[in-house]
């Protein structure tokens, strides 16, 4: 590939010798004087060259596109992704029309009015109609497309359906970490950023019994199919962002400031495996604002999966609590029971197990 | 023409015997007031940092193009930020994409193209002697060069200098421990900007001052060239919007250093949670937007401007739609401060504001295609002469038009999900308003050269350096599209992280050959520049045969910038090919008493209003050149 490169590249410099040097020959025949000429040096050649671009700035467009259209992301698997790409390539089509009509006029009116001596121009300095003419004409087009992109927008920025799975992602640098709601209860518990350490990364405030069942991957956000996912994202350091190419999902994660983006996934990753003839696929997020030195590193694997799939994997998941049951320690007295349900391995000699207060030993042994 | 030196002698004013010493050459040729050299002074600062912010873009494409490359021949520039298998340094790869946007955005696309221009045209175009405070106006160009010391020196800081991109987000920017550019590199880039806010604000307040005031007889403000509306009303965008920015900056100066919480909440980092909260990142976003937006427009308008007059000029065809072009000025200015939401769609915002911003946007779609639709009819029916400066105004139309369209896709906050920093946007701006807006700089300096420096520029180079770039910019941003729209995220030190952005692979290599390309043929146009200032062939007075009253000055213009009167206006500067008269240009300063053949019939009842004019005498700049 790289040879082919060169190869144009020499290709290039060799065309751009042979310009210089017609020039060169064209500017011998002109007068060396300062005195403005009456006939411009070189301006045939200039007002050819505009056709040639156009000609072949027209193949390379349609060629470059025919080429990469191959690599781009294969059809939106979430139902407002397919809708907001058809939104686009309908844009872009009427975009291009415009395109190459404005830049065609450009370039052969450039060519066509080109210096002739003995001609003179048109003295033509307004003309009201064509001006609103073509004030109005692009006002409607325009209209037309903001209207259907503020019926597409209002519609993704709505509210999440009632019965949407709730999963948080928090973007720190340089990965993100994904709190689910757990199996009992489907509730995320409350946060705090204070309790953050190097444990509870996500400052889960073990004060909320909601927060019991709660468990955490660094890996993988697994999701059902065909079912409303929300994502509340929010960021423990500096900026980031969640995106989801496949999806067409994107958010900021901030500090301070949680957001929430809510989509509906329909294809599964093993549906897309078998569709892409590509066994190794997988839904990826990826951070998509600046976030330092490994902003370009913060993979995460998003998993759609049939809903018993899905159910399954969540209830082998650890909780937190599971993890570090030294945490226990942070529950209050009154919930300490409720979250022994969580530490199935309380009891167990364990020397890496903290100690836990007498009357809980007690308790979880009796709910073992 | 018409104007008659009187002979000074008769008219005795007290000050004319204060004879002027000649001036030592550090205030002749530094520290000067006048807007000719500032202007010059202007031109050779940004030329130098454009040479800077585009040998990293160079750079940082090396890495995007190549990123197994052994670029251990970079090290003795690099040093350590090349490391030792050769790899550059993902932290100084940040640094490199932030440095490259605010020198190319703010030193050399605001400073060196408003700086130079309006600085040279000005006075010339409006018929003054000077701006209306040389002195304010030296201070001008000496902040930013102030402003150009300190950023420039925060390069060869150990830590690295800013590197949160060219908008500079907290909390990244806000923490030295998130980025090591955070510290003193963003220390220093806040210095020199607020130092070069300062600049520009001096700088504008005089564009102002000296439009509105210092106008000669008859320049009324509806015979007044493109140019001057241009750089009059980017010079009030500035003006309303620099401060916010340097508004913005404050805080951030504040959060970093006395413990303030604007835009900091709830963080914990490097193994402590801050103590601030109730601040929010997104204040920043707005108040940095506010400028960000504006700003953008503050780069192309005087392109715009430049390309009016060199189109109208080249093509020996009056401007199409003079008033409608001042309209659209006009509304792109006014609508500029109320779209810089679309900066924000997916920043968490409330999406109500994401529908305002849009509906906004895309109205000031309108007014720019009015001005690209006029420029085109200017073409149409012409008799066009392929001058440097002219082939670089047609590009500048082509980009606009180009990159423009893109905005549409961009400004659809429902599309902008997906395309968000991608390099869709990458490719938008960098077309739009980056390659049209170095397009004017270009477009300028060659079609103004002769004034600035009594010389010509080699023609031939100049068409080259025109193809070569113009091909090389749309090699270089053309394919971006396309690897924006495969989801390509902005900012990524190297695409091998992910599955999906392991394609375009040799497309990413073909646009950093096509950008490596591009720089080096900026190399004829610095030759051509350079060795014409000292070498180039005399210039006639009026090369062009422009109708603009620079070229009634002489060509060398001096202190006053003419040596008599200044010349009174009597019509507007677009009477090119007019039927009826032998020439096919009319300078403005040619009265319609002297063109009976070729006046208009509401042209001829102005006849009566020359004596008028000419008697007009507002302020006693015009007899004297102090």
């Amino acid at each position: 590939m790289t040879y082919i490169i060169g190869f144009l590249v020499v290709i290039f410099l060799v065309l751009t010798i042979m310009v210089i040097s017609k020039m060169r020959n064209v500017l011998k025949g002109v007068n060396s004087t300062s005195e403005p000429t009456d006939n411009p040096e070189g301006n045939g050649w200039n007002a050819a060259m505009f056709i040639v671009f156009l000609v072949l700035g027209t193949v390379g467009f349609v060629w470059s596109y025919i080429s990469a259209e191959k690599s781009f992301l294969p059809e939106a698997s979430s139902i407002h992704g397919r809708r907001t790409d058809d939104l686009f390539w309908l844009s872009m089509g009427v975009l291009t029309i415009a395109f190459f009509f404005v830049n065609f006029l450009i370039f052969y009116f450039a060519w066509k009015y080109q210096y002739k001596s003995g001609r003179k121009a048109t003295f033509y300095p307004e003309n009201h109609k064509l001006e609103i003419i073509w004030t109005i004409v692009p006002a409607v087009i325009m209209a037309l497309l903001v209207f259907t992109g503020w019926k597409a927008w209002s519609d993704i920025t709505s509210d999440a359906p009632k019965d949407a799975e709730v999963f948080e992602i928090m973007g720190k640098q340089f990965g993100w970490y994904v709190r689910y709601p757990g199996v009992d209860n489907r509730q995320l518990g409350n946060y705090n950023y204070k309790l953050i350490d190097n444990q509870n990364e996500m400052g889960i405030d073990l004060s909320d019994e909601n927060a019991f069942d709660d468990f955490i991957s660094v890996s993988e956000l697994h999701v059902p199919v065909n079912k409303p996912v929300l994502l509340k994202i929010r960021a423990r350091d500096v900026l980031h962002s969640v995106f989801i190419p496949h999806m067409r999902v994107k958010m900021d994660a901030v500090p301070g400031m949680p957001t929430k983006f809510w989509f509906v996934p329909d294809k599964t990753t093993a549906q897309m495996r078998s569709d892409l003839t590509n066994p190794d696929f997988d839904y990826e997020i990826a951070c998509t604002e600046v976030c330092g030195r490994g902003h370009f590193a913060m993979r995460l694997r998003l998993i759609v999966e049939d809903e018993a799939s899905y159910q399954k994997w969540c209830a082998e998941q650890k909780t937190f609590l599971e993890t570090y049951p030294e945490y226990l320690a942070k529950v209050p007295d009154n919930l300490k029971a409720k979250a022994m349900k969580y530490v199935p391995a309380l009891g167990t000699p364990d020397s890496t197990m903290v100690q836990v207060t007498g009357a809980s030993v007690g308790t979880s042994a009796s709910l073992r | 023409m018409s104007v008659v030196e009187t002979g000074i002698d008769a008219v005795v004013h007290e000050d004319e015997n204060v004879h002027h010493d000649e001036q030592n050459f550090w205030r002749k040729y530094i520290f000067s007031e006048d807007h000719k050299v500032i202007a010059k002074q202007y031109l050779i600062t940004g030329i130098f940092w454009a040479i800077l912010g585009i040998a990293m873009s160079s750079v940082f494409r090396l890495q995007l193009g190549f990123p197994n490359a052994d670029n251990s021949w970079l090290k003795p520039f690099l040093g350590k930020w090349i490391d030792e298998a050769g790899k550059i340094d993902p932290n100084f790869y940040l640094a490199l994409v932030t440095m490259h946007g605010t020198i190319m955005v703010f030193f050399v696309l605001t400073a060196g193209l408003s700086g130079t221009f309006s600085n040279f045209l000005i006075p010339l175009q409006i018929g003054a002697r000077d701006m209306a405070s040389g002195f304010l106006n030296m201070l001008s160009y000496w902040f930013f060069f102030i402003a150009s010391v300190i950023m420039f020196s925060s390069l060869f800081l150990q830590m690295g200098p800013a590197a949160g991109g060219w908008v500079i987000y907290p909390p990244l920017s806000a923490l030295p421990q998130a980025h090591p550019g955070s510290g003193m590199g963003m220390t220093l880039w806040l210095t020199s900007m607020t130092l070069f806010i300062v600049s520009q604000l001096l700088g504008g307040i005089n564009y102002i001052t000296t439009v509105i005031n210092l106008r000669t007889r008859g320049m009324t403000f509806s015979r007044l060239p493109l140019t001057i509306w241009a750089f009059m009303i980017t010079a009030i965008l500035g003006l309303i919007s620099f401060p916010v920015l340097l508004s913005a900056t404050l805080l951030l100066i504040f959060d970093r250093h006395f413990g303030t919480s604007f835009y900091l909440s709830e963080i914990y980092i490097g193994g402590e949670a801050l103590p601030n909260v109730g601040g929010s990142p997104i204040l920043f976003q707005h108040l940095f937007w506010f400028l960000g937006h504006p700003e953008v427009y503050i780069v192309l308008l005087p392109a715009l401007g430049i390309t009016s007059e060199i189109i109208a000029t080249n093509s020996r065809k009056p401007i199409f739609g003079y008033r409608a072009m001042i309209a659209s000025m006009l509304g792109i200015a006014f609508l500029a401060f109320v779209v810089w939401g679309h900066h924000m769609f997916v920043t968490g915002m409330n999406p109500f504001l994401g529908s305002v911003f849009m509906f906004l946007t895309l109205i000031i779609a309108v007014p720019s295609a009015v001005k690209a639709f006029n420029y085109i009819t200017t073409l149409w029916q012409g008799n066009i002469v392929f001058t440097p400066a002219m082939l670089f105004s047609i590009g500048l139309v082509s980009f606009f038009v180009s990159g423009g369209l893109t905005g549409i896709i961009l400004g659809n906050s429902a599309l902008d999900i997906q395309l968000h920093d991608t390099y869709f946007v990458v490719a938008h701006f960098h077309i739009v308003m980056g390659a049209a807006s170095a397009f004017g700089l270009f477009a300028g300096v060659y079609h103004w050269f002769p004034k600035m420096f009594g010389r010509m520029m080699n023609n031939t180079l100049g068409q080259v350096h025109f193809w070569l770039t113009f091909i090389g910019i749309y090699l270089v941003f053309f394919p971006m599209h396309y690897i924006g729209i495969a989801g390509f995220p902005r900012r990524y030190y190297q695409f091998t992280s992910y599955d999906f952005t392991k394609s375009f692979t040799d497309l990413n290599m073909f646009v950093t050959i096509a950008a490596v390309f591009t720089f080096f043929a900026q190399f004829i146009f610095l030759w051509n520049f350079f060795s014409s200032i000292f070498r180039g062939k005399k210039a006639p007075q009026n090369p062009w045969r422009s109708n603009t009253l620079e070229w009634t000055a002489p060509v060398n213009p001096g202190h006053g910038n003419w040596p008599g009167e200044i010349p009174a206006v009597y019509r507007w500067s677009y009477d090119y090919s007019k039927p009826g008269a032998p020439e096919d240009f009319i300078p403005q300063n040619v009265p319609y008493s002297q063109t009976l053949e070729s006046n208009l019939p509401h042209e001829n009842e102005q006849i009566s209003m020359e004596a008028e004019i000419e008697a007009q005498n507002f302020n006693d700049q015009f007899k004297n050149t102090h």
